[in-house]
């Protein structure tokens, strides 16, 4: 066997050649594609974070209900309902803080919303206030005797503040 | 009722479906019908030289087709490619990426080129229209057949074929370990998924090379090499008998020490996965063929009966591995990771993750391996290529 | 409740200020939020939680989650006296609708709010091919919905089988801690709606929060703890049964 020239493994550079083409076309399209904040804090786009926190809230938050709503707070935080915040039953209200006047929150119907809780289970904790609503109100709206912001002690038929 | 007990409301819609089956199924061809025909170049087994450039070949029409499913499946295929731009370095999934680039370029292109290449230089030559301009761009430029370019690309090849194999190796056992890695699913966990995954993906592939190579042959009226194909039937005998004691070594180990999964996996596997994992994986999958090629073994049987055996013995193989992935990746999901629950897997058909979307996809390879053959015929042809400049005698011409 | 005209006049005004400095995200709280200065997690106390599933829906209607899919869910067990391994767990429609009444049916009964944990070593982080779902500097697991390829290995590799794929957006889903709240000094939509103060919301890093005080006399437990993913959602009176 003849001494292999360079013309018997030229071909093999050619395609050496490719590859390193094809490697360089990588390189090149990473550095265009690749978005620029990718890498900022740990393997990802690091702009995603502020995008993500960007979002405007649905609830408002009760520090911003009580900001107006004092009184109901002051009543609503001596009595049992304490830990209930108000958007826990009226609802995501942030629109409504953004603009009071037109957004009105929808009526409660107690009658529904109440046994959403109270309504006995065997597996809610024992301490508990769970009532059986058909022998306990038979049919009346919970506000009746209740008053929801504070509703201990009983106040009676028809007694709201 | 599709979900019987209880199940985390998330778990109830199986996030992977059938094309995922689909994805270790095709890739598992690859690694297997690679190192079929690495048995002839590294290991010098002659009797299986009449396969060797239909195994190549077979391994890359199903290695082209394999992303397919892949694609089909991402929520967002456009974004595919931050998987190479942007690889996340822990990530199994993000570095097999780039192990499938490798094995396809770097390994089995270059492998084919390399054999081919006096052919192409020589098609160049001899054809006209498109399939010269094709020929021509395939040569890369040069015509040199000469002796001792050919002896280069010999040995070339040879390394090439030696890094591939570990290269193989590494293409099927890493999708092994994209199951075997997840600790939050007992189904899968296990640091012997990569090597079952391997040896039954070998199993695939000699068999389905087996099959091809029949089928071809059959079909070209050309006779068959009994010694070829009884050589191949008897390595896809020694894997089978190995995959099969390492799946057997899996589930005797998972009753033995019947950890917290344990009761929900064998109550899963005696119900919802019986049909697929004991009938139609070990029973005719498995145990149905081994039990074939051991006849072909242990007696001396006719020509035409070693044919025959070996067709049904294929193709029960080629069946029960396909259903071994579906029990792998569809059993996966079909059991609630709080153990107290299983749910159902709906498959639709004409959908863009349906059956009929993973038959078709099943079908391709073959569709794509016959432009492959008919662009490199992997067989002499009946005028034979003028022998030029004294190729080092390879016996296939 | 009635406000009176001049009593509206004064507090509008308040409230505005209120909100938009809320939406600044320098609330009067904590002006001027930064990142190195929180480590988020979450304290989730059983023997109050009495599966309202108001948590459940506040974190559909804050982060329109689709329908079908959770973010957070409550499960309900049922623990016999003798047999700590086989609970009997529902959680219909994950708990958004409540549960079904049902009086005492013996053993151990209660309720058990879930949620992504926001693992210190989440493994579903660890998995993400692209880098589309991460851990912030604060501790949050996140997910970057216009990088995320849709593969859904992260719902994988999740233990707890918190993620879901969002079947408008075909991203990987899940709860974020409300992290477009807490950056602005609000707590999660899931805290803020929660009727007895099982859910808190904890920050481990200020020495201000009652978590610690917590930590100093109750015992708290996570989820499969084996796992070792450094969850950082804290159960107290979490009963050996919870899977």
């Amino acid at each position: 066997m003849s001494k292999p020239k360079l013309k018997d493994y030229e071909h093999l550079l050619r395609v050496a050649l490719v590859f390193a083409i094809g490697a360089i076309v990588f390189v090149l399209v990473r550095a265009v594609l690749v978005p620029r904040s990718f890498g900022e804090y740990g393997h990802y786009r690091g702009n995603a974070i502020a995008e993500i926190a960007a979002k405007t809230p649905v609830f408002a938050g009760h520090q911003v209900c009580e900001t107006c709503h004092t009184d109901v707070a002051t009543m609503k935080n001596a009595g049992k309902h304490v830990t209930v915040n108000c958007e826990a039953c009226h609802g995501a209200l942030a629109n409504h803080a953004d603009d009071p006047v037109t957004i009105q929150p929808p009526k409660l119907d107690t009658a529904i919303l109440c046994v959403h809780c109270h309504e006995v289970n065997g597996a809610r904790p024992a301490d508990f206030p769970q009532i059986v609503a058909e022998e306990h109100s038979a049919g009346l709206p919970c506000e009746t005797c209740h008053q929801p912001h504070s509703p201990l002690p009983v106040i009676g038929a028809g007694g709201k503040p | 009722m599709p979900v019987q007990g209880y199940m985390y409301p998330n778990e109830i819609e199986l996030a992977w479906s059938v094309l995922i089956v689909l994805y270790p199924y095709l890739t598992g061809l690859v690694a297997g019908a690679f190192i079929l025909a690495s048995l002839e170049r590294v290991f010098r087994v002659e009797a299986v030289k009449p396969t060797y450039r239909l195994a190549l070949l077979t391994a890359l029409a199903f290695l082209l087709v394999a992303p397919l499913p892949l694609q089909l499946h991402l929520g967002h295929p456009e974004r595919s490619f931050e998987m190479y731009l942007t690889p996340h370095r822990t990530s199994a999934m993000a570095m097999f990426g780039f192990v499938y680039l490798w094995y396809l370029m770097a390994v089995l292109v270059l492998e084919i080129w390399l054999d081919y290449r006096r052919d192409i230089v020589l098609l160049s030559q001899r054809t006209k229209g498109l399939q010269r301009f094709i020929y021509r761009v395939l040569t890369l430029g040069s015509t040199n057949i000469s002796e001792n370019a050919l002896r280069i690309d010999e040995r070339a090849g040879y390394i090439i074929t030696l890094v591939g194999i570990p290269s193989a190796f590494l293409l099927h056992g890493y999708v092994g370990f994209i199951f075997g890695s997840v600790k939050a699913n007992p189904w899968w966990s296990s640091p012997m998924m990569p090597v079952v995954f391997l040896f039954s993906a070998m199993v695939s592939g000699i068999a389905v090379v087996l099959l091809i190579y029949m089928f071809t042959s059959w079909y070209r009226k050309q006779t068959i090499d009994m010694r070829c194909v009884d050589t191949i039937a008897r390595y896809l005998f020694y894997t089978f008998i190995i995959d099969f004691s390492l799946e057997m070594l899996d589930l005797v180990h998972r009753i033995y020490e019947a950890d917290e999964s344990f009761r929900s996996l064998d109550f899963m596997v005696h119900t919802r996965l019986y049909l697929s994992q004991v009938v139609i994986q070990i029973y005719v999958g498995t145990l149905a063929p081994i039990g074939l090629l051991a006849l072909t073994q242990v007696f001396k049987l006719g020509e035409k009966v070693r044919k025959r055996i070996y067709a049904v013995a294929g193709s029960l193989a080629l069946i029960g591995i396909l259903a071994m992935r579906w029990n792998v990746v569809i059993g996966g999901q079909l059991f609630s990771k709080s153990f107290l629950g299983y749910t159902t897997y709906k498959v639709g058909f004409v959908t863009k993750e349906g059956l009929l979307t993973a038959i078709v996809l099943t079908l391709l390879p073959l569709a794509v391996l016959w432009v492959l053959v008919k662009l490199l015929p992997p067989w002499p042809d009946r005028e034979s290529l003028p022998a030029g400049g004294a190729a080092p005698a390879r016996g296939d011409d | 409740m009635k406000i009176t005209r001049r009593q509206l006049l004064i507090l509008l005004p308040a409230a505005a200020v209120a909100w938009e400095s809320v939406l600044a995200g320098t609330p009067e709280a904590s002006p001027n939020y930064a990142l190195t200065e929180h480590w988020w997690g979450m304290l989730v106390d059983i023997s109050k939680c009495i599966g309202c599933g108001n948590c459940v829906r506040a974190c559909a209607t804050e982060n329109d989650v689709p329908e079908g899919y959770f973010r957070t869910w409550v499960e309900r067990y049922h623990v016999n006296d003798t047999d700590l391994f086989d609970p009997v767990v529902d959680s219909p429609n994950g708990g958004k609708d409540g549960f079904p009444p049902i009086l005492d049916r013996g053993g151990r009964n209660f309720f058990v709010p879930k949620m992504c944990n926001h693992c210190a070593d989440s493994p579903c982080t660890q998995v993400c091919p692209v880098g589309a779902t991460f851990i912030t500097p604060d501790g949050v697991v996140l997910v970057d919905k216009t990088y995320c390829v849709g593969c859904r290995y992260c719902i994988q590799a999740c233990p707890y089988g918190c993620r879901f794929l969002n079947p408008k957006t075909h991203t990987a889903e899940k709860c974020t801690l409300c992290y477009h709240r807490i950056t602005k000094g609000l707590t999660t939509a899931c805290c803020e709606a929660c009727p007895t103060g099982a859910r808190q919301l904890a920050d481990l890093k200020n020495p201000n929060d009652p978590i610690h005080a917590f930590l100093k006399t109750h015992t708290v437990q996570v989820l499969k703890p084996y796992m070792a993913t450094g969850a950082k959602l804290f159960y107290n009176d979490l009963d050996g049964s919870v899977r």
